[in-house]
């Protein structure tokens, strides 16, 4: 590996150089396009950052995990399905609203995760590492199922009685949709935003701030050493578990007001959030909001430059790029 | 005469740190030639430059005058230079045959020529006995014997120990002493870091001391024990040397 | 009987097998004689699996990007072409070799390891589907039929009349792969492999080319990968994307041996001996429940569930798999039996 890495940058320099000399050469198609597309792409733009955020959330629960417990949790995706179909009970039976139900969602997806981590991570904690990803393997498909069976694979919605028109929130009346330069945002996927952009700084505030969040950051990067320094790693990975989990149960109730839900949804986020936390960095909670936002544009844009194509074509292309370029992320550590 | 290794003007810089600076040494055949100096001195750099992990930042490595300098770690090992590591790393599941084995493999043809030169090393090194044990299940003693063990199954011309004593007792290294000695019969030429100064004072033919990274000395192990420069580096250190 | 001895135990085993398995047809019924062809199927793929994932330690978690070049391959070259599925078993492993080698280089060449590896395969292979989804001359998501013969045609793989032919390819494909498997782990490839898993830096300066014994590793376990999936494309009669490169054939191929022991000769084997009975239990229970369990009749996915928590215990209570559970039984009888213990590693 000695002469690699100046390799992996002479590529990139490559890469780039042929993506924009394509664009000079195609200049007045380029223009043309633009003004065509101008709309759709400013649209793509705006939804991307905004469904962004949310990625992040999932993202972020995610890297926690990896960067204290060192595995990959393949139930990531199935464990959003749970909050998201707790969300739709709630608010079909209870008629509770989403941005309330986190407040319920948060908790027991937390519960749920420690439960989970005692009995079945905590046993192969010493197990080789292709174990644990079988048993989070395990678990989604159990999980998956479990909501096939209870649900049925018929997609479950819901639909807000208020957002549409003039609506009033506190003291301010926004009239929603609202529409900035072209771009329609409704204010699902804005309060999904702000929401998952606010619980990002708290879980940050969290883990730079308390005494809980300094355990967890010194487990993250040296096991041994907090280990010496008295800190109870085993207690500190059920927590840090739960608090992965609980951070799919947020973003499931922000997200079922726009996505409606059934056994496989969480699938789609599972690729997603893996790929946003190598992008960001696996443990790093800014890098997995930086990395979300990346990807949700990823996503939107690639529909618009590749229409016939799936969404996530390009997010893979990203993810191979990151691999083989920058495999610590954008602000991750380098090992 | 050509000397086997030459290593000139070796400079080894990490960011802003220089870990070896200038490093001009030469090695002869059949030598034992010792390497000394306190901890950081850039010892194990220097040895990783030549085993090729590491890639010089400035200078040249000349093996049988032949420029090295740049080539990956297997293809040095297949030119005849091989090396153990200070912290040992046996392929655990593995058994002690079969951990030789994939050193001998390099130099025989198919899997019981391989096998029985892999016994034949085994037995040199005196670890018969856990021959079909795995390597996990080996002291520490046992593990640097491996050690050796694999760096000699690939018939090396040059053969670079690291600290290959560390850790062990006083009877274990005089075991180690009088098996390094016998490689040397065999014909192989030695670089050897050590701390333990009785062992590499009696091994060595010539003894070089590294400090921060540069050479300070290199002579007759008597005429550099009594070396003003390498008595005040190692000031501070708690040093003795067995009068011979 | 000294000649016998000579030739090493697990060759032996193969021959016993081809005798033993070979017998099954003219005493099983259909529904059984599948299931023996779906242990040997799958036991085929976790060795082919193993070559990479148990022995170089590159753990994949795409194998389907594999296992559909090869669906693929020889299905085009049949319905286009009118080529015998044989050749294009052949070519189809020609082309996944070429490709993992591409895959295994392009991840090894930048030192993507571990977790990153595994994340890498399965992002790639999910790419490949999504691809093959686009491509008009696979005819994209809407798949391919493989037209249906009358009667058995050995030229062209399809057996309509006599199952058992089907079984006494993949019955041959199994022995052989287990053969291949055997053969590279007694020698030169098998110890430079399982040295690049165990320490690559030690092996690197024991003169193995790790970058070279990667990419060689991927290409094997990808051609042979392969050639399962063209059998399937026969076997079955239709591919599409999702069936041959989606991510539940991944899953299924490196289940069986991760439960019956990585990095062993028989764990693929023993594996498929377990899980691929019990997988089928699991759905006719629930197709024909016992009577105090009849609300879960053919309600659909509860024979997953029932596998994924069947998947949790088994690795729970075995984690070094099935046959490394069956050593630490036989080591703890030995013990027991043993008497005269001598000493542990003293130096």
């Amino acid at each position: 590996m000695k002469i690699s890495r100046n390799r992996r940058w002479i590529l990139a320099g490559i890469a780039a150089v042929v993506l924009i000399v394509l664009i000079a050469l195609n200049g007045d198609q380029f223009d043309q396009w633009m003004d065509q597309n101008g709309v759709v792409l400013r649209q793509a733009f705006v939804t991307g950052i905004l469904i962004g955020g949310v990625f992040g959330l999932v993202a972020m629960g995610l890297t926690l995990i990896f960067g204290v417990l060192d595995i990959i949790n393949f139930a990531h995706g199935a464990l959003l399905t749970i909050g998201m179909y707790i969300t739709f009970v709630l608010f079909d039976r209870f008629g509770i609203d989403p941005y309330l139900a986190v407040l319920i969602t948060v908790p027991l997806l937390f519960l749920l995760g420690g439960i989970i981590q005692r009995t079945i991570i905590y046993p192969a904690r010493n197990a080789p590492a292709h174990n644990q990803l079988l048993l989070t393997l395990g678990l989604a498909l159990f999980i998956e199922n479990l909501m096939l069976v209870v649900f049925t694979a018929t997609p479950r919605s819901i639909r807000l009685s208020y957002g549409r028109g003039l609506t009033e929130i506190g003291p301010l009346a926004i009239d929603f949709p609202i529409r900035i330069a072209g771009t329609t945002i409704t204010l699902t996927k804005l309060a999904a935003f702000i929401f998952a952009v606010f619980l990002t700084a708290v879980l940050y505030l969290l883990l730079q701030r308390t005494t809980l969040g300094k355990a967890i950051r010194a487990t993250a990067q040296n096991k041994e050493g907090a280990r010496l320094v008295g800190i109870s790693t085993d207690r500190i990975s059920l927590i840090t578990f739960g608090l992965g989990v609980a951070c799919v149960g947020a973003a499931a109730a922000l997200v079922l007001p726009f996505l409606s839900v059934d056994p496989l949804v969480g699938n789609a986020f599972n690729i997603t959030a893996f790929v946003i936390v190598v992008l960001g960095g696996m443990g790093s909670i800014p890098g997995a909001l930086l990395g979300g936002l990346i990807i949700g544009l990823t996503q939107e844009l690639g529909v618009v430059f590749a229409p016939s194509s799936t969404k996530l074509l390009g997010v893979f292309f990203v993810f191979i790029l990151v691999l083989l370029l920058r495999p610590q992320g954008l602000l991750g550590k380098k090992e | 005469m050509t000397p086997l290794l030459n290593l000139k003007g070796l400079t080894k810089r990490f960011g802003g740190l220089v870990a070896v600076n200038d490093v001009n040494l030469t090695l002869g055949k059949e030598e034992i030639l010792g390497l000394i100096g306190p901890n950081g001195a850039g010892k194990t750099t220097l040895f990783n430059m030549i085993s090729g992990t590491y890639l010089p930042t400035s200078g040249q490595i000349l093996f049988e005058d032949k420029d090295i300098t740049d080539l990956p770690p297997h293809k040095i090992a297949s030119l005849g230079i091989s090396r153990t590591f200070q912290l040992v790393k046996p392929f655990a599941k593995l058994t002690v045959v079969d951990n030789v084995m994939i050193g001998t493999f390099l130099r025989t043809r198919g899997n019981k020529q391989a096998r029985e030169k892999a016994r034949e090393v085994v037995k040199f090194v005196g670890l018969e006995q856990y021959a079909d044990r795995p390597a996990h299940n080996l002291t520490t003693s046992g593990r640097k014997r491996l050690e050796l063990a694999r760096a000699l199954a690939l018939e090396p011309k040059i053969l670079l120990l690291d600290e290959v004593m560390a850790g062990l007792t006083p009877t274990e290294s005089l075991a180690i002493v009088e098996l390094i000695r016998a490689i040397r019969e065999a014909g192989i030429t030695i670089l050897v870091i050590e701390h333990v100064m009785k062992a590499i004072m009696s091994l060595s033919d010539r003894v070089a001391v590294l400090h921060h990274g540069e050479l300070i000395a290199i002579d007759l192990p008597a005429e550099v024990t009594s070396d003003e420069r390498v008595i005040e580096a190692y000031l501070g250190e708690e040093f003795e040397i067995a009068a011979n | 009987m000294n000649r016998l001895r000579q030739i090493p135990g697990d060759y032996l085993a193969v021959a016993a097998l081809l005798v033993v398995l070979g017998t099954l047809p003219f005493f099983l019924d259909r529904f059984y004689l599948s299931l023996a062809l779906l242990i040997l199927f799958w036991a085929y793929l976790g060795n082919a699996w193993n070559i990479m994932g148990g022995y170089t330690g590159l753990f994949s978690f795409g194998h389907a990007m594999f296992y559909g070049i090869g669906a693929y391959t020889s299905t085009v070259l049949l319905v286009d072409y009118a080529i015998s599925p044989w050749v294009g078993m052949l070519a189809g492993a020609i082309l996944a070799g070429l490709f993992g080698a591409f895959v295994g280089f392009l991840l090894s060449r930048f030192g993507v390891r571990g977790h990153f590896f595994a994340l890498g395969t399965f992002a790639i292979a999910e790419m490949v589907r999504l691809l093959a989804t686009e491509f008009e001359f696979i005819n994209t998501s809407i798949g391919i039929h493989i037209p249906l013969v009358r009667g058995d045609s050995w030229i062209r793989l399809q057996f309509e009349e006599t199952f058992a032919n089907y079984y006494y390819v993949i019955l041959i494909l199994f022995l052989i792969g287990q053969i291949i498997t055997i053969t590279i782990v007694r020698n030169k490839l098998g110890y430079y492999f399982q040295a690049i898993r165990e320490n690559e830096e030690a092996a690197a300066s024991l003169g193995v080319n790790a970058l070279r014994y990667k990419v060689i590793s991927v290409a094997i376990s990808a051609a042979l990968t392969a050639i399962a999936g063209s059998f399937f494309a026969q076997y079955f009669l239709f591919i599409d994307p999702t069936i041959v490169f989606g991510v539940s054939v991944s899953v299924q191929i490196l289940l069986r041996p991760i439960v019956g022991g990585v990095g062993t000769i028989w764990g693929p084997f023993v594996g498929a001996l377990l899980l691929t009975p019990l997988a089928e239990f699991t759905r006719s229970v629930v197709r024909k429940p016992p009577s105090f369990l009849d609300f879960i009749e053919g309600r659909a996915g509860v024979d997953v569930m029932l596998f994924g928590a069947i998947l949790i215990i088994v690795v729970l209570f075995m984690p070094d798999g099935l046959i490394g559970a069956g050593k630490r039984i036989w080591r703890r009888f030995k013990k027991q039996n043993d008497t005269t213990a001598q000493p542990q590693g003293t130096d």
